[in-house]
């Protein structure tokens, strides 16, 4: 009864651990924050590290500049990186195609002409398509598309660029619809108003006014979707095939730089042969082309934004 | 107050048409946003070549009235109206009146400056455009007249490639009202257009809106009541969704005929 | 003089309004396209699937009968994975956040840091599988175990994880905050009793459509070596397991009709997972909305 509230705060004060505590939690805490940080210094040390012991094994410039790629063979070993840069791109491209004219619309339908009913509605059952696992729209690509796609066009063959590409399409269709919606929506209601007033119709208003001012999220958008669809890894490896090869056919196996990586981690390349180094080397090459992407949609959505 | 009714067929010869014109006829009028009834039982014939000012406190729909006179609240979802609005004897409510056609017709500037993040020539372009004129020697001569018109050429004719949000907030706002212009229009909507502006953009403002009435009608909402006195022919005094008192602004704030007009204007309330 | 006719202004507007109409018309049929892709895809899991799911399939193990086939390696291993992953990764992932929005000062470090965070985000999956080959499987001789693909996934979704907890963090009111420093609380107290409490709903959320992604990834686990054709059950960490995208995704690529069937069974059971996981996490979100 003799100590008041204030006297028992006053004696925990002056516990010496309480103080240390205080002071340790922040160190502990930055310690747990640079993982982040350790883990793209990983990424990039084991990429370059095994990277170069791969070039001390085939040489930087028919790795950079060959255009056969062929690791398996039992005469000559080639590793020429463009047949899979080829494969690569195939896909992104008709990805694109699909994913572009789509995601852009349905931002633009969800933005300027959905009521909040139908928009609230309708993007979260986007984003479903968004959290599908890749395994599963790979699944998707084999067993439903490459089959529909033959019954209308026998000369595709199994595996093909134009499957995957256009699965890997739907799957980037939310991310391009979702952050083109948010460009769009975050132009100021009074900007609308103010095209609206002047008698514009709500398509003018969209395609004049809302487009141009958004440009930068949707140009954004795009990017960071294309540098999904260049990183994705099972859809291709399942509907793609493993077919390395430089040439402009669509409907033909391929192989991108991501299906080459499961195809050798699949099988049992030895530690230390030149296949198992050759992984890291098409990694490093993948790694340096999603982040260009991804460091050209920072700049494009800083450099371009625009200020009501 | 006593109007003519003079048979005058739509707008296309407006300018021959004389100052005593009727440009808007609100019969029973009445606006709900949801349950909440706004406005009440409007009547009010508004005169061409006039400025007619548009008072009361915050709250007592006088936004809401002007924004139904180009059919822009119908922005807000939930909102019904009754009666009638005749814009040059047609009533905007008519099932075949496009609201584009009617805001063709008249031109609004809003409380903010919310010029386009485009270009100042391509802002006062933009109307234009989208109705259809695209030779670039046209264009170039309704930018600059337009311009000229809200009393800014000579401020931004030497930066019309510049971004619209480059300049002050002032001239943001008379780029506005240049924007509303260019599409040379029957009446221009104002809701409290200074309120976001300093004083010498407001005097401004206030200065063009004299200049502006010799060509065209203009509503203004103000909540400024020197404003309404200053630059207004007739003042409507709005209170909780109704038409308190309509009248020449010179009677309405030397001799108030409604109490409640009278306690506003001294500042009793409001 | 005037330069805008009214009359051909009028005239214009009826291909105007048909321009306006043919365009709504052609984005709301894009939409449609967008949500049709997903119904089909739902469609053909459930009716390929469906016939193959029966109690003997989720507690076999893999065979090379695509009729005895079952799931119940996959299904513990990926239960064995989630139970590395969800502590490692939310641990990580808080602390990081809580550090970033408490205690990092603005400076070039923090700045850096965070810029590093959504980069790292944008990693493909696959890489994130050769780092976990070097620096778990091999440098820290883990080995194909429960361990090694559980802290590569979780570094997988530590970006997200952070950037959930730090949106959650941001949203506990000032106020409360206020209160307790006015109370004589220190720091730390502040934050384990009063901000992390308030932003466990938005931590959890975040951390379990992370998690949701983390269970149906498959390209880490084939770079690291994860095998598919197990017939037993691990016993601790450092044991080697499947999960169920492997087991998909090996049954997917085998050339037999059959083997699709189940397949698309196991795709089912995968799509349960998710579909669990984020109804929890809705409902946690539901839950705690408007609070403030």
């Amino acid at each position: 009864m003799g100590t008041s509230v204030q006297d028992l705060i006053a004696q925990s004060k002056g516990k010496k651990n309480k103080r240390f505590i205080e002071k340790l939690i922040p160190v502990i805490l930055f310690l747990i924050a640079s993982v982040s940080v350790l883990t793209t210094i990983g990424i990039i040390m084991t990429l370059i590290v095994e990277t170069i012991t791969f070039f001390t094994k085939v040489s930087v410039t028919d790795f950079l500049f060959g255009t056969t790629w062929l690791p398996f063979s039992n005469k000559q070993e080639l590793y020429g990186i463009w047949p899979l840069i080829v494969g690569t791109l195939k896909v992104t491209l008709i990805a694109v195609i699909v994913a572009v004219p789509i995601g852009i619309s349905a931002a633009i339908y969800l933005s300027e002409y959905a009521s909040e009913r139908v928009r609230r509605i309708i993007k979260p059952i986007l984003e479903v398509l968004a959290g599908i696992p890749t395994i599963v729209y790979g699944f998707f690509a084999l067993t439903f598309v490459t089959p529909l796609l033959q019954t209308f066009f026998p000369e595709v063959k199994i595996f093909n660029a134009i499957s995957p590409g256009i699965v890997v399409g739907i799957m980037i269709i939310p991310m391009i619809a979702s952050l083109s919606e948010d460009a769009m929506s975050s132009v100021p209601k009074h900007i609308r108003e103010g095209a609206l007033a002047l008698g514009s119709t709500k398509f003018e208003v969209a395609i004049k006014v809302i487009l141009p001012a958004a440009v930068s999220g949707i140009v954004a958008s795009v990017v960071l979707a294309v540098s999904r669809a260049i990183g994705e890894t099972m859809i291709v490896s399942l509907a793609g095939g493993s077919t390395p090869k430089f040439d402009g056919t669509f409907t033909d196996s391929i192989q991108t730089m991501t299906a080459y990586i499961v195809q050798v981690s699949k099988g049992d390349a030895g530690y230390g042969t030149t296949i198992y180094y050759s992984i890291y080397a098409v990694g490093f090459t993948l790694f340096i082309f999603t982040m260009l992407m991804n460091i050209l949609a920072q700049y494009v959505s800083k450099r371009f934004r625009e200020e009501y | 107050m006593t109007v003519s009714l003079m048979n005058n067929t739509v707008a296309n010869d407006q300018n021959t048409a004389a100052s005593s014109n009727i440009v808007y006829e609100t019969k029973q009028m009445n606006l709900w946003y949801g349950a909440n009834h706004a406005l009440k039982n409007i009547d009010m014939k508004i005169m061409e070549n006039e400025v007619t000012a548009i008072i009361g406190p915050s709250g007592c729909g006088k936004s809401t009235y002007i924004k139904t006179l180009n059919r822009m609240v119908e922005l807000v979802p939930s909102v019904k109206t009754s009666g009638e609005i005749l814009y040059r004897e047609r009533n905007i409510f008519d099932k075949d009146y496009r609201v584009e056609e009617l805001r063709t017709r008249v031109g609004m500037v809003f409380q903010k400056p919310n010029p386009f993040p485009k270009s100042i020539y391509d802002n006062i372009a933009y109307g234009p455009r989208i109705h259809g004129i695209k030779n670039k020697k046209i264009l170039d001569e309704i930018v600059e007249k337009s311009l000229r018109g809200a009393a800014i050429w000579d401020e931004v004719k030497d930066r019309l490639n510049e971004n619209a949000y480059g300049i002050s907030g002032g001239q943001q706002q008379r780029i506005c009202i240049a924007r509303a212009l260019a599409i040379e229009p029957d009446v221009i909507l104002m809701d409290e257009p200074t309120s976001a502006l300093d004083p010498i953009s407001t005097l401004k403002v206030e200065e063009l809106v004299q200049e502006l009435k010799k060509d065209y009608s203009i509503i203004i909402v103000t909540h400024n009541m020197q404003q309404a006195s200053r630059i207004s022919d007739k003042t409507a005094f709005f209170l909780n969704g109704e038409v308190v008192e309509f009248d020449k602004t010179d009677s309405i704030f030397s001799n108030p005929a409604d109490k409640r007009t009278e306690d506003y204007i001294s500042g009793r309330f409001g | 003089m005037r330069y805008i006719e009214h009359d051909a202004v009028v005239k214009r507007m009826n291909s105007r309004m048909v321009v306006n109409k043919v365009f709504k018309g052609f984005f709301i049929f894009a939409t449609s396209l967008a949500l049709l892709a997903l119904v089909i895809l739902l469609y053909r899991i459930v009716t390929q699937g469906a016939g193959h799911l029966s109690i003997d399939f989720l507690t076999n193990f893999a065979s090379r009968f695509p009729e005895k086939a079952g799931i119940k390696a996959a299904l513990i291993g990926s239960i064995w994975l989630m139970a590395v992953v969800a502590p490692t990764s939310i641990i990580l992932g808080v602390g990081s956040a809580v550090y970033l929005e408490e205690y990092a000062k603005k400076s070039r470090l923090t700045t850096f840091i965070q810029t590093n965070i959504a980069n790292l985000a944008g990693v493909p999956s696959v890489v994130f599988g050769l780092l976990g080959l070097t620096i778990f499987v091999r440098t820290l001789s883990l080995g194909n175990s429960i361990l090694a693909a559980g802290f590569t996934m979780s570094l997988l979704i530590l970006p997200v994880i952070i950037v959930a907890a730090q949106e959650a963090i941001r949203s506990v009111p000032k106020e409360l905050r206020d209160a307790s420093y006015g109370m004589g609380a220190t720091k730390w107290q502040t934050i384990v009793k009063i901000i992390l409490p308030a932003a466990i709903p938005g931590v959890l959320t975040g951390s379990i459509l992370a998690l949701s992604r983390a269970i149906g990834e498959t390209a880490p686990l084939i770079v690291i070596g994860i095998p598919v054709i197990i017939q037993f059950l691990p016993k601790g960490v450092m044991d080697t397991f499947t999960a169920l995208p492997m087991q998909i995704y090996d049954w997917s690529s085998r050339p037999q009709q059959e083997f699709q069937m189940v397949a698309a069974a196991g795709i089912i059971i995968l799509m349960a997972f998710l579909i669990i996981m984020n109804s929890i996490a809705v409902a946690i979100r539901n839950k705690y909305d408007k609070r403030y």
